[in-house]
């Protein structure tokens, strides 16, 4: 099945089966949505309480210091202030940390980035607190940075942490090891690259924040916005020293995520605050401070080499990949295994080779962004396609789809891609779809590059059609017992059947809460559906990121509610004397095979309340091989094509974007219009990576931290999109769908950046492209061609 | 010091104000009004737009001091009651709220551009709303939303 827009797509699976409305394959509105527009979501910055007060993080300005003295008297002095809090003052242990706890909760006698949180102040007004931090007295010995992580690759640099400055190094050694000792001997054509990818923000709009409320039981409960409630409880207990139990966390409205609320920000700090003072603490970063309160997309350097038949099959992919963690480890190690198991991309590679390194740096902390590691790698692969296309005189096009996996395939670990890879049908559908047309006559302003700024009406304008396609790994990879849990009760309520959904599972936009409901309405045949908000009262859901929770959140609760309908379907054929095999849930009724209703379920039922709670695991993966990198490590695979074209001044060297079209496999839609949702905001992150989106880091300094220097696309940036969806049911899947919100976020960039290339000329082996790239400073670098003019005569 | 304005029609009193601090402060910390949102209070990303005296204006961006005897109109006070304004419910429709963080923001902006042009196009429907940030929607749905509520005042 396949669709571009929602009302042309074939009725769903509800549709198909006779189901519920607002099931599955249906596109009811969110749930939250009327909240919403009218204002009234409450976010984790919007929560108040009586006798409040304001936190507030005193941060590091050196990206590398000792620390040989702290002074908080005149800051405890200053009237309405309550508390005043450092290392010593943090309960349990000050560590914390996704994969390594090596990050303190504050810092003691070392700061290791700039923004890194020394001293907490509690106060009756944020001006106060922030007059309070200007009150505290620290003494820094300042300390030479590291700043390179190739010299943590190379062993260079002095140890940032014990065991030295490589986070994770993984391997990959594909095909056979004869041909790997001199790879280029076996190939008709070489082509080589070094390339790089600036430092991403995740620049979602609620900034980091929450409320922290002490409990009279010692405990404490914490309000905040998240991404997975049972490991932030886990290392927040383990801060303050406090068993798990005691720390109670509720999901508060999320205002964006994609990777950034992965880490812990203001959680441990707020609950210190608020046992120390026995008052409820709120705590809101500002914009500035979410640029250093939390992680960023690692920055990459990376050289390739692509080896290929003079019939452009590729025959080695070799590569090194440096990522940079800075200071502290986050989830590195993962993106890196992300990288390198990626990193050939989603083509048939018989012999690969590729080391990729994560590496500790005074930078600023990375971890999780959308795409996680694929990202990086697709800039570096997708341009060495384009080279090899070049090299070939082949369509960029054409040599993707003469290499691109397929089902039956195995990827460089191994790996048998068991269900759908569509990899060369992809690219051809956003090759086949309509160029936008060329502009006639006098253009208007405002669809050029520049815009009302007058800075062309057409003249050293260029037009150019760019391809990026990508792969990624969903959910969580390597071994990992990857669950989620479900509670779902069917009771009844006003005469009328009514369920209840509770998990754990962080809604933060892209509309899990609505997609829950979807699932118990199809499996439960029942109209009304309330999705509780999300606490660690019940079991783990896991962590909304990796593209997992449709899939992993959507098994737990389709499981829990299949044991549900079970348990009602045997009550009714024991009260009804029919078989149980010939009865389902259907219309807020029991029905037999022909759709006939048996008895309601609110007759059926009356008092009684049928209530599961179920832990559903998607099936395992393995560890990879430590020398050659092989395994069955990943779960699913997913993958999307761009197809971008661009105008380009090329006397300014600004750039717009004028089409960005985009085909992806989602297995099956649970919400078609959620999923064009994902692909317009992935594809739109991509962009921004593409022509605009950098933290600009100098000697270990953060040069743009607002959003006045740090750009993310507009709405004059984003062009139209057409989106072509396939839906190639993954038959290991709930309902087989294949997790959608990544994928878009990989191939849009290289596609941006390919089209900009074929309109200059220009080598362009960096993003963000920035105009110094495309105007007459730079050199045109290799590969040049003479740009074709796409206005005028 | 006290600020005195009337908020969604009504007349609202704020005491010790602090004279640093925001309309949008005011609005969220002291009138428990946090439709208007604070993304980045530096007047870059829109999300805190609301009505001063019937221009939209980044709240964040306004001194308390300034919003004295003057008239505010949020987000919350652009539909009576439960009803929602045909831009509230359009945004709802057209699937143009994911997170919702910027969403109070670009419903008084679009407000504000259908009041002053009842029937834009597409390239002056990105012109009035290209103040305001969003990070998830990549704008499609958020355009097919003017859109659906251009068209459902037309036919009011």
């Amino acid at each position: 099945m396949t669709w571009t827009d929602v009302t042309e797509r074939p009725g769903g699976v509800a549709a198909g089966a006779g189901g519920t409305a607002g099931g599955v394959g249906d596109s009811p509105t969110r749930p939250d949505g009327t909240l919403k527009v009218r204002g009234e979501f409450a976010y984790s910055s919007d929560l108040w309480m009586d006798g409040m007060l304001w936190g507030a993080t005193l941060r590091s300005p050196h990206p590398h210091a000792r620390i040989t003295r702290i002074e908080t008297a005149r800051a405890l002095a200053l009237t309405g202030v309550f508390a005043v809090l450092t290392h010593e003052d943090v309960p349990g242990v000050n560590a914390y940390g996704l994969e390594h706890k090596d990050q303190p909760v504050l810092a003691e006698d070392r700061v290791r980035y700039q923004g890194e949180p020394v001293a907490l102040v509690a106060a009756d007004h944020p001006e106060t607190a922030r007059r309070a931090l200007a009150l505290i007295e620290i003494d820094y010995e300042e300390l030479e940075p590291v700043t390179d992580p190739r010299t943590a690759v190379d062993g260079s640099a002095p140890p940032l942490h014990p065991g030295g400055n490589v986070v994770r190094h993984v391997r990959i050694r594909h095909g056979d090891p004869q041909v790997h000792e001199d790879p280029a001997a076996h190939a008709d054509v070489v082509v080589h690259g070094d390339y790089e990818v600036g430092m991403q923000d995740q620049a979602f709009l609620g900034p980091e924040s929450g409320l922290a409320v002490p409990a009279p039981d010692g405990g404490v409960d914490l309000y905040v916005a998240t991404q997975w409630l049972h490991v932030d409880r886990g290392q927040v207990a383990h801060a303050l020293g406090l068993d798990e139990e005691l720390v109670r966390i509720t999901l508060a409205g999320v205002g964006g995520a994609f990777g950034a609320r992965e880490d812990l920000s203001m959680q441990v700090h707020a609950c210190m605050l608020a046992l120390r003072t026995r008052r409820p603490v709120k705590m809101v970063y500002s914009r500035e401070e979410s640029f250093f309160g939390h992680v960023h997309r690692h920055p990459a350097r990376m050289r390739y080499e692509h080896g290929a038949t003079r019939d452009g099959r590729l025959v080695y992919v070799k590569a090194e990949i440096v990522l940079d963690g800075g200071a502290y480890a986050s989830s590195t190690p993962a993106v890196v295994a992300n990288a390198a198991t990626l990193g050939a991309g989603p083509y048939v590679v018989p012999h690969v080779i590729i080391d990729c390194y994560g590496t500790y740096t005074n930078n600023p902390p990375c971890g999780a962004m959308r795409g996680f590691g694929a990202v990086q790698a697709a800039f570096g692969y997708e341009s060495q396609m384009d080279r090899l296309a070049d090299e070939l005189g082949l369509d960029p096009a054409e040599v993707r789809i003469r290499n691109g996996l397929t089902e039956g395939d195995r990827v460089a670990t191994g790996q048998l891609l068991d269900s759908a890879a569509p990899v060369a049908e992809l690219v051809r559908r956003v090759r086949e779809m309509p160029l936008p047309a060329a502009p006639q006559g006098v253009p208007d302003l405002r669809t050029l590059p520049g815009g009302v700024a007058n800075t062309t009406h057409g003249e050293g304008v260029v037009r150019g059609v760019g391809y990026g396609v990508g792969i990624k790994n969903i959910c969580f990879s390597e071994g990992f017992d990857d669950y989620s849990t479900a509670r779902v009760r069917l009771a009844v309520a006003a005469g009328e059947p009514v369920v209840l959904v509770h998990t754990a599972a962080v809604e933060v936009g892209q509309g899990l809460v609505t997609l829950q409901g979807q699932i118990a309405r199809t499996e439960l045949g029942v109209r009304q559906v309330t999705v509780q908000t999300a606490d660690t009262s019940v079991g783990s859901a896991g962590s909304t990121s990796a593209s997992r929770q449709s899939y992993v959140t959507g098994g737990a609760v389709r499981a829990a509610c299949q044991e549900v309908a079970a348990v009602v379907r045997r009550h009714a054929a024991e009260r009804l004397g029919l078989d149980v095999t010939r009865l389902r849930l259907a219309s807020g009724a029991v029905v037999d095979a022909d759709g006939t209703e048996v008895v309601g379920l609110a007759e059926l039922l009356g008092d009684e309340v049928v209530e599961r709670t179920v832990e559903w695991r998607h099936r395992p993966t393995t560890t990879l091989d430590p020398d050659t990198g092989q395994g069955d490590a990943h779960v699913q695979f997913a993958f999307a094509a761009h197809r971008a074209v661009v105008d380009v001044d090329v006397e300014l060297g600004l750039v717009k974007v004028v089409a960005l079209d985009c085909a992806q496999d989602v297995g099956t839609a649970i919400h078609p219009d959620a999923v064009l949702g994902q692909i317009h905001g992935g594809s739109a992150q991509g962009l921004g990576l593409a022509v605009m989106e950098e933290i600009q880091v100098v000697d270990g300094l953060v040069r743009n931290p607002s959003f006045t220097d740090y750009l993310i696309p507009t709405v004059l940036d984003m062009p139209p999109m057409r989106v072509d969806v396939l839906e190639l049911a993954d038959p290991h899947a709930p309902y087989g769908l294949r997790g959608v919100g990544e994928p878009p976020t990989i191939s849009s960039t290289p596609a941006v950046v390919a089209a900009i290339r074929a309109a200059t000329g220009r080598a362009l082996t960096r993003v963000p492209v920035r105009p110094e790239h495309l105007v007459a400073l730079a050199p045109a670098g290799a590969g040049a061609r003479t740009p074709e003019p796409a206005v005028g005569d | 010091m006290r600020v005195t304005c009337t908020v969604n029609g009504e007349q609202r009193t704020a005491d010790d104000v602090w004279p640093g601090e925001s309309l949008l402060f005011v609005l969220r910390e002291r009138l428990g009004l946090p439709g208007a949102k604070n993304a980045c209070e530096q007047g870059e990303c829109g999300s805190c737009t609301v009505y001063l005296d019937g221009l939209p204006v980044c709240s964040c961006l306004v001194a308390a001091g300034q919003a004295e005897g003057r008239e505010v109109v949020t987000v919350e006070g652009l539909a009576a009651d439960e009803a929602l304004d045909p831009v509230q419910q359009a945004f709802v429709d057209a699937g143009a709220v994911q997170c919702g963080f910027c969403t109070p923001g670009l419903i008084v902006a679009t407000h504000d551009l259908l009041a002053r042009e009842p029937h834009p196009d597409d390239v002056t429907i990105r012109e009035a709303l290209a103040g305001n940030l969003c990070r998830c929607t990549g704008y499609e749905k958020i355009l097919d939303a003017v859109r659906l509520a251009a068209d459902a005042q037309a036919s009011r």
